[in-house]
């Protein structure tokens, strides 16, 4: 049985809010909030970045496993903001977390999807026998342009999570996953931002590969909407994942503990593992998780977890995500500004 | 005068990102064709209205693109008129059939836009106004025609809810309509309320970026029973031009091209404003059919608010416009929206357009504009 050992997330602590974005484009708050359903999201202070979130993280899925890092085989990190275009993120975390050398590492990008390309990754070499423990981790600093409506969205945060057979808090069922060649989402190297293609990032792009790759996991296992208790989609706005579970016949309360978008924004590559984190620190052992990722480009990874009797004592040791939402300071757009570098 | 209508086909006009040029002209184009019950080698050419492929996708030659993926060796001809190309390829079809050039032809509009951000897509659009004189200047066509609005609003008192009412109308044609890109009926408040574009003018005033293709079959009058049992007639066809600039023009209120091109329609067809049952006119925003059915004659200058207060251009109203959705609930695929007006025509006088249907109507009438009013073409219909 293949399942997850600890988990972790971090979110930085400054939030900006929606309507302190809206004032300086002169934007109409009420529409961008009805738009995006969100109020705030979250911003990396100034010395953080994809390498210290991904620590962080990966730093409390550690102490909840409770084994010795250097049993951590593997180590993948998915993101789009990887602080060196060459020069990984996953040996500057396998170091941090005191992995030793032992241990194969490669950062991985698939626009917001490549943290859970990682779980795959690892659950591949773990099931075939080659390595004990694996760390995948999701993580982003997201970029935005000024004045784009990815503004209001494009956050900072990341999840953690180690896969191995023993000590497991979760089991992962199954895994299904949905690919194309879809232009959405992009930016080319060297480029600051991304660019996307409006409305064309819904229907062909996030709803065809969110919807196609769920029920492709439900047909694969052979279970119904009714068979989960939550469901975790990702997050790039507040109104895409409700939409989505009402395409699938979810309940969309079933979204509901992890549902961080609203209070953090769109974490990227963090947020729908962030999303899982978050549910996973409160669900009932026996109790059973859908998560279905979503990466621009495009592809989406689902994945159905089933909670064990370990989780009650495995997750008190650390932090929950909900404390992270909730510990916050607001900044001002000008302070946001000097901490994105802008100034 | 007099030309027969025996087929039509559109494809559905909307956000069409599953097809290329290519595909949505030769589905309609087919469509057409089957509709005739003819067959591709029964055609003398293919004329293709087209405003801007080149800067829209890249392709140029479209006209030999689609005629050639048909299996024609048959002559094809582009006809561009910025946002009137598929109004003028029906007149230069005409003209060849009039002229003994033809017996049979496909009369096409195709426009392919969303393949480009909709920065690309405003700066191609552009091109149908003054580079010079407009465009250098910052000016996009949504502040043109909030120009032709707020002089509207100046000399005539024309209001806001009025012009909304143009949205609300057509957006409940559209929910009528299966090929409408917005199928959703909306209110006043709606309107008002949506973000604002140029002011006084909101998103809710103006047409949509779509693709979407649409196409005629012609053929000599004497022919048509030979195809089918219900042709429709072309039986008057008006064109006229006036300077790109909006600022050159005599009036900002008037577009004298649309008032003259509908002068020799009505005389060529041999009847008055008042003989027509139904229009397509081109509402690429909410003012422009206000102002449209005020240089048509539906009513005095002016009144086109009134008109719509009184709901006399609704479906069942004295003189219904835009049954179809119009430009802003069908879609605006720029070359295609001429052709796509003559198939709502034709499908009100073959009496076979369903919940939007005009009861016993007999003469339609459509009003195609490229740019700000540079050029105009309207063609009458009879049964």
């Amino acid at each position: 049985m293949i399942g997850i050992v600890g988990y972790g997330g971090y979110v930085p602590t400054f939030r900006i809010k929606v309507e302190e974005i809206a004032a300086v484009w002169s934007s109409n708050v009420n529409s961008i909030k009805n738009g995006l359903n969100i109020e705030e999201k979250s911003v990396p202070s100034i010395d953080e970045d994809t390498a210290t979130i991904s620590t962080e993280a990966a730093l409390n899925a550690l102490k909840m496993a409770g084994i010795d890092p250097k049993d951590i085989g593997a180590i993948y990190i998915g993101s789009e903001s990887h602080p060196y275009a060459v020069k990984p993120t996953s040996t500057i975390v396998g170091e941090a977390i005191g992995c030793g050398t032992e241990f194969t590492a490669a950062d991985t990008e698939f626009a917001c999807k490549a943290g859970t390309a990682g779980i795959q990754m690892v659950m591949g070499l773990i099931q075939g026998g080659y390595i004990k423990f694996g760390l995948a981790i999701g993580s982003d600093t997201a970029q935005s342009k000024p004045g784009d409506a990815l503004e209001y969205t494009a956050a900072a945060g990341g999840a953690a999570f180690i896969i191995g057979k023993n000590g497991i808090v979760a089991e992962i069922e199954g895994t299904y996953s949905c690919s194309s060649d879809t232009p959405d989402f992009w930016r080319r190297d060297t480029i600051e931002y991304p660019s996307h293609g409006g409305r064309f990032t819904g229907i062909p792009a996030y709803f065809k590969h969110t919807v196609s790759a769920t029920q492709g996991l439900m047909n694969k296992l052979g279970f119904k909407t009714s068979d989960f208790d939550y469901i975790v989609f990702h997050m790039p706005n507040g109104k895409f994942p409700i939409k989505a579970a009402k395409m699938l016949g979810f309940d969309p309360k079933k979204l509901e503990p992890g549902f961080v978008v609203s209070k953090i924004g769109n974490t990227y590559s963090g947020s729908s593992l962030l999303g899982l984190a978050a549910t996973l620190d409160v669900t009932k052992p026996g109790q059973r998780i859908l998560i279905t990722s979503y990466g621009s480009g495009a592809g989406s990874d689902s994945f159905s977890i089933k909670i064990t009797e370990l989780i009650e004592e495995k997750r008190k040791k650390v932090k929950k995500i909900q404390d992270y939402i909730d510990n916050k300071e607001y900044v001002t757009y000008a302070q946001y500004t000097r901490l994105r570098r802008g100034i | 005068m007099k030309v027969a209508i025996i087929g039509i086909g559109t494809t559905e006009f909307g956000e069409n990102w599953d097809k290329n040029l290519r595909q949505l002209a030769i589905e309609a184009g087919t469509k057409a064709i089957i509709d005739a019950g003819i067959r591709g080698r029964d055609l003398d050419a293919v004329y293709l209205g087209n405003m801007s492929a080149g800067r829209f996708v890249g392709q140029e030659h479209v006209a030999a693109l689609v005629s050639g993926e048909l299996g024609l060796s048959i002559p094809a001809i582009r006809v561009e008129g910025a946002c009137a190309s598929g109004g003028l390829a029906l007149r230069q079809g005409l003209f060849s059939i009039l002229s003994d050039q033809h017996d049979i032809i496909l009369v096409g509009g195709a426009e392919k836009m969303t393949d480009l951000m909709t920065d690309g897509v405003t700066s191609s659009l552009m091109g149908a106004a003054d580079q010079e004189w407009e465009a250098y200047y910052g000016v996009t066509f949504p502040s043109l025609y909030a120009m032709i609005a707020r002089r509207h609003m100046f000399e005539f008192g024309t209001t806001r809810e009025q012009m909304a009412k143009v949205a609300v109308k057509n957006h409940h044609n559209g929910s009528l309509n299966p090929i409408a890109q917005f199928k959703k009926e909306i209110t006043v408040d709606d309107v008002l309320k949506s973000t604002m574009v140029s002011d006084p003018l909101t998103l809710f005033d103006c047409s949509p970026i779509t693709d979407g293709a649409a196409a005629l079959i012609l053929c000599k009058a004497e022919l048509a029973k030979k195809y089918v049992d219900d042709p429709i007639y072309i039986v008057g066809s008006g064109q006229a031009s006036d300077t790109l600039a909006l600022h050159d023009r005599r009036s900002l209120t008037t577009l004298d091209a649309t008032v003259k091109a509908a002068q020799g329609a009505y005389k060529q067809a041999g009847i008055t404003v008042k003989d027509v049952d139904l229009a397509e006119v081109h509402d690429c925003f909410t003012i422009a059919e206000i102002v449209a059915t005020e240089d048509l004659g539906f009513c005095k200058k002016g009144e086109g608010g009134k008109l719509l207060d009184e709901k006399e251009t609704e479906i069942g109203g004295r003189i219904p416009v835009n049954t179809s959705g119009g430009l802003k609930a069908v879609g605006h695929p720029v070359g295609a929206t001429g052709i796509k007006q003559a198939v709502e025509i034709v499908l009100q006088l073959r009496g076979k357009a369903d919940k939007r249907q005009i009861k016993d109507a007999k003469i339609g009438l459509t009003q195609n504009v490229g740019g700000s009013g540079a050029t105009a073409v309207v063609h009458i219909f009879s049964r």
